[in-house]
């Protein structure tokens, strides 16, 4: 035994030594000890707020790196903007070199405060704010709807594969890895040339029906998910594989440890052990890798905005940068390093939930 | 004749969110060689960090340690002579190897590096040393870790301790994972070897029964205190301390048992 | 006058691999209501297949290959342990039967309270009780192993060795059973923890009544709590008598040799030659 457990002295005493606290490393159990780790959480929020203050000044130097001046190859092509209204641009793009960089640092601030992140020359001098928060919806609602039905599809077949190992079902997995390896524009385009110019089931893409108004009425909805669910289903698809995979393993592993034997021992019915203990316990890696993929559904699927012209945040970022909007790349960037983050900190918080024991680690 | 002295040794651990830890308080004791010390403690009494200590791990927070009356240097070329003196046998015989590696590479990369012999005399002085802990050199030298016995594993562990022609040996529980029939006789490898090279030993368990037997002295180790030490007899026998005797008296101990049962009621 | 608990008879339990590996050699075995059994022997000798065995508890490449274990239940009928079907194994699972399993590090679930892991064992097997009657139950079980009932809502990692120890007693005695096997239980725990825990498996045996079968390398401890011991080498049992007489009066040359492993705490010195 030359495993040094830290004995922490409850006094000073040296004698009597009570032989069944002799080896006691508890903490001591708080009579209602609250449930949630602030302690750990706290640090963590110390952690991102430094993050996020990092993501905001690379963003506010990426356009001050990148060449060329946006606002006078739009004057170019516009004549009838005023020297005002130029000025002005450049101000916000802090393009305008008169005034010291520190000195722009803090404009740049004093705007995003006021949640002013610029104009979008490309879409005609409108907020970018405005611009940003009308695709966002479409993309949030269906990728993260896809994401997770892929999620939730891919652990929950993950854990039964892994239960009933070497069953038939096993071969789910190399079927849905082996799907996943599909070029996603391969099998957008393929969804759409089978099922919507042959057999007419899904509309060929957009988001909703040309002309028509976007409202929350019966018929809007509809028209939303007939358009969403070729994007969806490709989605839920090509990921699915990579769950199913994760978890499984997963599973496999946790079902070798110790306590699945006593559990059951303890004569456990099976749908019991499985749940509770093996899968309970094999969820957790999964979770962290669901929070760090919710971060990337803003920026990451401008493939199937696309094939399927869906008018998501990814098609806005990519016209953005064709025609050198910064303001409008900038703020995609922006919306993208704070979905990210606040991505990560759900997951942190999920996890300090689920896994007791990570609430005794420091942050 | 070599002296290891350990002087007022205190250590203490900052452990973050916790306040101090301390591991060691005041320890002290002198090793001679030709001398083995039993130190005796259960899981956290700080034996483990006394072992870190004398082989450089850690650094004492007070107190010194001396060899032969020099204090052990902290780097540099002082350091590495003092590390060729005091050699370190751990307790477990399947971490302690590199299963990559053959047992030749094992003992030559000791050799090699300290420049015990001449470059020519390696191959045989590593026969020498197998030959020593009671292996068959042509049996084991090309072999790899996994393919030998657990006692096996030890006395390569052990020979590969001795290569460098130590002083001073510190055995951390050396035999405590190994099965029980070939206890006994790594013990007595180790007693025999002690005798011949004039080692000072010093033998950290928490079994007071093999301590007993193979110490000359012992120390018997409370949360970082010695609060016993004496000759081994004395101390298992007719311990003074009030923890030392409730030790005693939670070890298993059949002589005494069926010696009292005897003589009244179960 | 005997009264068996539990009649093992010609058990064998084979490794398949390659080359097959015999764990356990036709073992017969009779254990008594209310008995100790110490079962020791080195590592590989079988003693934990055996244990497994019994309670069918072994998984593949593990198969018994002949053998029958009847228990002979307190309510009086004899039941033939091999033939249960999967749902009345699972009912006579812990009912009849438990376990506490050695290295409490990883037998507990990382994830759930000590206290939801005690009452699932009330909620799969006495279905009729109450949440209250369960809370109960589990308080009363934490209380009598003395880890407290406040350690309920812990989590294992919060607990020592030697309280996760204690709990997984508490979780083996929860049904009250007739037979507790014990696998290394005390063997990763300090000599005091040991002593403690032992002192408290002694006096639940005078309490409750049940058998304990006692699986451990550790002979010298054996001696001191067993009321029989059965020595193990390589899947046979070399010898088995009443723990004074394997001491002082050990018939099989492995027992000797065994025996003399163990250098004495306070009797004659020798066996290191110094």
């Amino acid at each position: 035994m030359t495993a040094v457990e830290p004995q922490m002295p409850t006094t000073d005493e040296r004698s009597p030594v009570d032989a069944v606290e002799v080896g006691t490393t508890a903490t001591k159990v708080v009579a209602g000890r609250s449930r949630i780790p602030w302690r750990f959480l706290g640090g963590r929020a110390a952690f991102y707020i430094f993050t996020l203050w990092a993501a905001l000044t690379i963003n506010f130097f990426l356009p001050r790196m990148m060449k060329g001046d946006a606002v006078s190859q739009y004057l170019s092509r516009n004549r009838n903007v005023s020297p005002e209204a130029a000025d002005a641009l450049r101000s916000l793009l802090g393009l305008d070199t008169d005034k010291t960089l520190f000195q722009q640092y803090l404009d740049y601030w004093a705007l995003l405060l006021r949640g002013d992140l610029g104009v979008s020359l490309l879409h005609g001098l409108r907020p970018v704010t405005e611009v940003v928060s009308q695709a966002l919806p479409w993309t949030i609602g269906l990728v993260g709807f896809a994401t997770i039905v892929s999620f939730a599809i891919g652990t929950i077949g993950g854990a039964v594969i892994g239960w009933r190992r070497g069953s038939r079902l096993e071969a789910l997995i190399p079927i849905t890895t082996f799907l996943s390896t599909i070029p996603y524009f391969w099998l957008g385009l393929l969804a759409i040339a089978v099922f919507s110019v042959n057999l007419g089931w899904f509309p060929i893409g957009k988001a909703y029906g040309v002309g028509m108004v976007p409202g929350w009425n019966l018929e809007f909805i509809g028209q939303v998910i007939v358009h969403g669910t070729l994007p969806a289903a490709t989605i839920v698809i090509a990921s699915l594989g990579g769950w199913m995979l994760g978890m499984r393993n997963m599973m496999l592993t946790v079902l070798d440890e110790d306590y699945i034997t006593v559990a059951q021992a303890k004569g456990m019915p099976n749908q019991r052990v499985l749940w509770r203990y093996a899968a309970r316990n094999a969820v957790l890696p999964q979770i962290q890798s669901f929070a760090l993929s919710i971060g990337f559904i803003v920026g990451g699927t401008i493939v199937m905005e696309m094939v399927f012209s869906y008018p998501g945040v990814g098609k806005l970022l990519l016209d953005a940068t064709n025609a050198k909007d910064y303001a409008l790349m900038q703020g995609v960037f922006l919306v993208i390093t704070l979905s990210v983050l606040v991505a990560n900190i759900l997951a942190d918080i999920a996890y300090a939930f689920l896994d007791p024991r990570t609430r005794q680690t420091e942050a | 004749m070599s002296t290891l002295e350990v002087k007022s040794v205190t250590k203490v651990y900052n452990v973050r969110g916790a306040g101090q830890l301390k591991a060691l308080d005041d320890v002290s004791f002198t090793l001679t060689s030709g001398r083995t010390i039993g130190l005796v403690g259960q899981s956290g009494s700080g034996k483990s960090t006394i072992a870190k200590i004398l082989t450089q791990l850690e650094t004492p927070t007070s107190g010194e340690v001396l060899l032969d009356g020099t204090p052990i240097p902290r780097r540099g070329r002082g350091l590495r002579t003092y590390r060729q003196q005091l050699r370190m046998v751990f307790q477990d015989p399947f971490a302690s190897l590199n299963p990559y590696h053959s047992i030749r590479y094992h003992l030559e990369r000791p050799l090699r590096l300290d420049a015990v012999v001449p470059k020519s005399e390696t191959e045989a002085e590593v026969r020498r040393l197998l030959e020593r802990v009671r292996l068959v050199p042509d049996a084991v030298i090309d072999r790899r870790p996994h393919e030998l016995s657990g006692g096996q594993r030890q006395r390569v562990a052990i020979a590969r301790a001795l290569a460098s022609r130590p002083k001073i040996l510190v055995a951390d529980e050396p035999v405590s994972m190994l099965d029980v029939s070939i206890r006994l006789g790594v013990l007595n490898l180790l007693a025999d070897l002690q005798r011949e090279e004039g080692l000072g030993v010093l033998y950290i368990t928490h079994d007071l029964a093999t301590a007993r037997h193979f110490s000359d002295e012992i120390m018997v180790l409370n949360q970082g205190r010695i609060v016993e030490h004496g000759p081994a007899d004395d101390v298992i026998l007719r311990p003074q301390d009030p923890y030392t005797q409730e030790l005693r008296a939670a070890s298993p101990d059949p002589e005494r048992f069926f010696a009292d049962t005897r003589g009244g009621a179960r | 006058m005997p009264d068996p608990l539990l009649t093992v008879r010609d058990f064998s339990v084979v490794y398949d691999v390659d080359p097959p590996v015999a764990a356990v050699k036709n073992v017969t075995l009779e254990l008594q209501r209310g008995e100790i059994l110490g079962l020791a022997g080195e590592s590989g000798c079988g003693k934990t297949t055996l244990a497994y065995g019994v309670q069918r508890l072994l998984k593949a490449p593990a198969v018994i290959t002949s053998g029958s274990v009847t228990f002979h239940d307190a309510e009086g009928d004899d039941i033939d342990v091999s033939a249960l079907g999967a749902e009345q194994m699972r009912r006579f699972r812990w009912d009849k039967i438990s376990m506490v399993f050695q290295g409490a590090m990883n037998a507990l679930n990382p994830v759930a309270t000590i206290g939801a892991q005690l009452e699932d064992v009330f909620e799969v097997h006495r279905p009729g009780m109450s949440r209250k009657q369960r809370r109960e139950a589990v308080a009363e079980l934490l209380e009598i192993v003395k880890v407290g009932a406040q350690r309920a809502r812990s989590f294992p990692h919060e607990l020592s060795g030697g309280m996760r120890q204690r709990v997984m007693i508490a979780m083996a005695l929860a049904l009250r059973p007739q037979l507790m096997v014990m696998d290394e239980p005390t063997t990763a725990l300090d000599v005091l923890v040991q002593r403690e825990i032992l002192r408290q498996i002694s006096q639940l045996r005078e309490e409750f009544g049940f058998s304990v079968i006692f699986i451990t390398h550790d002979l010298p401890l054996l001696l001191e709590i067993s009321d029989r011991i059965a020595i193990m080498r390589e899947g046979e049992i070399v010898e088995i008598d009443t723990a004074e007489r394997i001491w002082n009066a050990p018939q099989d040359e492995y027992t000797k040799t065994l025996l003399s492993s163990f250098p004495r705490l306070t009797g004659e010195k020798g066996v290191v030659v110094r």
